[in-house]
């Protein structure tokens, strides 16, 4: 489904991303692990189309197509979802309306009729209900006013909506309480399937108790510097990044 | 330039899709301004004598008065000969009795404006009078309305029909020497409308005026009246456009509104006068006192705009709230793109005790385009608990356009309460790219928050103008952001 390869990123003329290598089949969960600025969230960023990341070398492929020549638009029409790590609030705008008015989008891209207001409540009732977001939350401007756990939630719910082939999740546990951890990862559970795929990023390996990755890569200063199973990231819970780093340091 | 500001820039590059030019033959009087053009205006009009003396008077008044230049706009000096005062449709003579004797090109004209002026009409529950520069075209639904007592004729037909309405309230909000623009509008108005709501009539529709301006080197003075009887009730929509043209055009229009005890005045104006192209060339310039007067106890008048055209915008629609507990409000959405300049707002002016107003102003600048609110609020010794409530919101789009805000507090008693509050905010780019990662394509997501930003306004607009004004918004603005 996606297919990294060698890929090098810079932010402001500085080299973020050194080398990505990353294949991802669908069905696959992988977590990315790694410490404040290792490059996860350029990851997740310059995978969604965002301004600004400029891609120096390498290439991604996603269901056989140049991901990186997409507008951000049609990356998400074609499946790709993010779930930010701070979703951005959009004062007046209903999260409701928003998230017809995209669902609607990607479904023009997809060559499907508009859903129609009563299918698009059914639908959006039921996928509320997966992560527990109380109805008037839908009802209330995009993220205004939310609090962490209403934003990921949110984030959860817009997901489970659009109903994305690749989701990428980035640190959608951070300021998350244990039990608003549970719910997120039980809705992210919900959404696992043979045709979605997922990428975790995480700082923390208490997510992936909850969120069971196939594949665990350690991202530090740019590079994948460990893959494993879920055992690499109760290792590195254990031992801590230095180890990891002191070891793939002469 | 990053190439978020450039695909901003694109997208800002908007065409103007009221701007077709009408082919209709028209009638014009010689361009120029002197006393013989009020008499032949008058003349025109079949206008009683102390009509013309009126005009004559305004006249004499604008000779006196100086353009007012204290407003955050800068144009060319206009000058008042180069421009023709009086442009008809041909054959006024035999005026249309009914849409079926309209010409059916400026039939076409509407019909591209989509305004239902035909059949589809009834549907909306509009009656509409028409105002093509400056005539008013036909006035539908009048049987109905006159039915329960409503008067909503053009001026001209007003004043031939309703002299004692026309003489007791013309100028009695706005007198003639009330500025320079009022004063010219007084001495060379050509049409407009009246509404008369007799007493504790509710308006059985809402009632609504399209303004055109189609001929060239013309100005439009259009005047509206409106008088609501006690407990009476109304709701007034006005919606504006005019073809693109190279040079720029005049406007200076003067509406009056008097809402008697218990009455209530709702106006809505959607304003999408041509705004000159994107290097600021052509566009109307709109210069216009629009002036409500709360006259009886808890009457209430309430103006609603969208101001999305025009290259200057000097606008104040005002309430002079006189009866005890009357109450006024201005809701205002005005949006600056290109070298469009905006400088509006509003008065309210508390003379009677418990009065109350609302402001809510929501000013979007893109582009090179300059927003100014300015607005007063006066609370004088008499108005005692006195309430006014202001909040001015600004959006920018871009990093070359502007937003200012010049409210005026006077507040003379010491049992009033004011509040005022106001906010600067720019569509961030991480707000676009929320949207575009949700598979909005960018002028959608920059529709979708500029709308979202106006919407408290918007809600206050009839349902068919809010979704009118919305798409409007929509188009001005087709994907802003930096």
């Amino acid at each position: 489904m996606l297919k990294i390869e060698d890929l090098h990123v810079e932010v402001d003329g500085k080299t973020i991303l050194k080398g990505i290598t990353l294949d991802i089949a669908a069905g696959e969960v992988h977590a990315i692990m790694g410490p404040n600025g290792s490059g996860k969230s350029t990851l997740a960023y310059v995978l969604a189309g965002r301004e600004g990341y400029e891609v120096t070398k390498g290439s991604v492929t996603y269901k056989g197509q140049n991901l990186l020549e997409m507008e951000p638009e049609i990356r998400a029409a074609e499946g790709v979802f993010l779930g930010f790590q701070y979703p951005v609030a959009i004062p007046g705008v209903s999260n409701i309306y928003f998230l017809k008015a995209a669902l609607n989008a990607i479904r023009k891209h997809r060559g499907q009729d508009p859903l129609d207001a009563i299918d698009f409540m059914k639908l959006s009732k039921e996928k509320a209900g997966l992560v527990q977001l109380p109805d008037q939350l839908t009802k209330r401007s995009v993220n205004d006013g939310f609090s962490g756990g209403e934003k990921k939630r949110n984030e959860i719910y817009q997901m489970a909506m659009l109903e994305p082939s690749l989701a990428i999740l980035d640190e959608t546990d951070s300021g998350l309480d244990i039990d608003a951890l549970k719910v997120v990862a039980e809705g992210v559970n919900a959404l696992r399937g043979p045709e979605r795929a997922m990428l975790v990023i995480t700082h923390y390996q208490r997510l992936l108790d909850y969120i069971v990755p196939d594949v665990v890569h350690v991202l530090i200063d740019g590079r994948i510097v460990r893959t494993g199973d879920k055992n690499l990231a109760k290792q590195l819970e254990r031992d801590g990044y230095s180890e990891v780093r002191d070891a793939i340091q002469p | 330039m990053s190439s978020a500001t450039e695909s901003i820039d694109a997208i800002l590059k908007k065409k103007y899709d009221a701007g077709f030019i009408t082919d209709i033959e028209q009638e014009y009087a010689p361009p120029g301004l002197n006393e013989d053009i009020v008499r032949f205006i008058s003349a025109k009009k079949e206008e009683p004598e102390w009509l013309l003396e009126w005009r004559l008077k305004a006249y004499r008044r604008w000779l006196e008065m100086k353009e007012p230049r204290w407003a955050k706009v800068s144009y060319p000096e206009i000058d008042y000969q180069d421009i023709c005062y009086y442009a008809a449709p041909k054959s006024k003579d035999d005026a249309p009795k009914s849409l079926d004797e309209v010409d059916p090109e400026l039939l076409a004209t509407y019909e591209k404006l989509g305004i239902p002026l035909h059949e589809r009409e009834v549907l909306a529950g509009v009656a509409v009078d028409a105002v093509f520069d400056s005539v008013s075209v036909t006035t539908t639904f009048r049987k109905k309305l006159s039915e329960v007592g409503v008067i909503f004729m053009s001026f001209s037909e007003a004043v031939q029909e309703h002299p004692e309405l026309i003489r007791k309230y013309l100028g009695s909000v706005v007198p003639v020497s009330d500025n320079f623009f009022a004063a010219l509008n007084s001495a060379v108005f050509s049409d407009g409308s009246v509404v008369y709501i007799p007493k504790g009539v509710r308006c059985p529709m809402e009632l609504s005026t399209y303004f055109r301006i189609n001929a060239a080197k013309t100005g439009q003075f259009e005047r509206t009246l409106i008088v609501a009887d006690e407990g009476s009730y109304v709701s007034y929509l006005e919606g504006c456009t005019a073809p693109m043209r190279d040079e720029n055009q005049l406007h200076a229009a003067v509406v009056e509104l008097v809402a008697h005890k218990d009455a209530q005045i709702k106006y809505s104006t959607v304003q999408n006068w041509y705004p000159g192209d994107e290097n600021g060339k052509g566009g109307i310039f709109n210069f216009v006192t629009k002036r409500g007067l709360c006259e009886g106890e808890r009457s209430k008048i309430s103006w609603t705009q969208v101001e999305t055209g025009s290259a200057i915008t000097w606008k104040y629609p005002s309430c002079i709230l006189k009866g005890d507990d009357s109450i006024g409000e201005f809701y205002s959405v005005a949006l600056s793109n290109h070298r469009q300049q905006a400088d509006t707002g509003t008065k309210m002016i508390h003379l009677g005790k418990n009065t109350k107003s609302t402001i809510i102003s929501k000013g979007i600048s893109a582009g090179h385009g300059q927003q100014t609110y300015r607005g007063g609020v006066k609370i004088m010794r008499g108005a005692s608990n006195a309430r006014n409530y202001t909040q001015c919101d600004s959006l920018l789009i871009g990093d070359k356009c502007g937003a200012h805000t010049v409210p005026y507090v006077d507040v003379r008693n010491s049992t009033s309460k004011l509040e005022h509050e106001a906010t600067t905010s720019r569509i961030g780019e991480d707000q676009l790219f929320y949207c575009r990662q949700r598979g909005l394509a960018e002028e959608d997501a920059v529709s979708l928050i500029v709308n979202g930003f106006a919407k408290e306004v918007l809600k206050e607009l009839p349902m068919e103008f809010a979704v009118e004004a919305q798409k409007l918004l929509g188009v001005s603005l087709e994907g802003a952001v930096g």
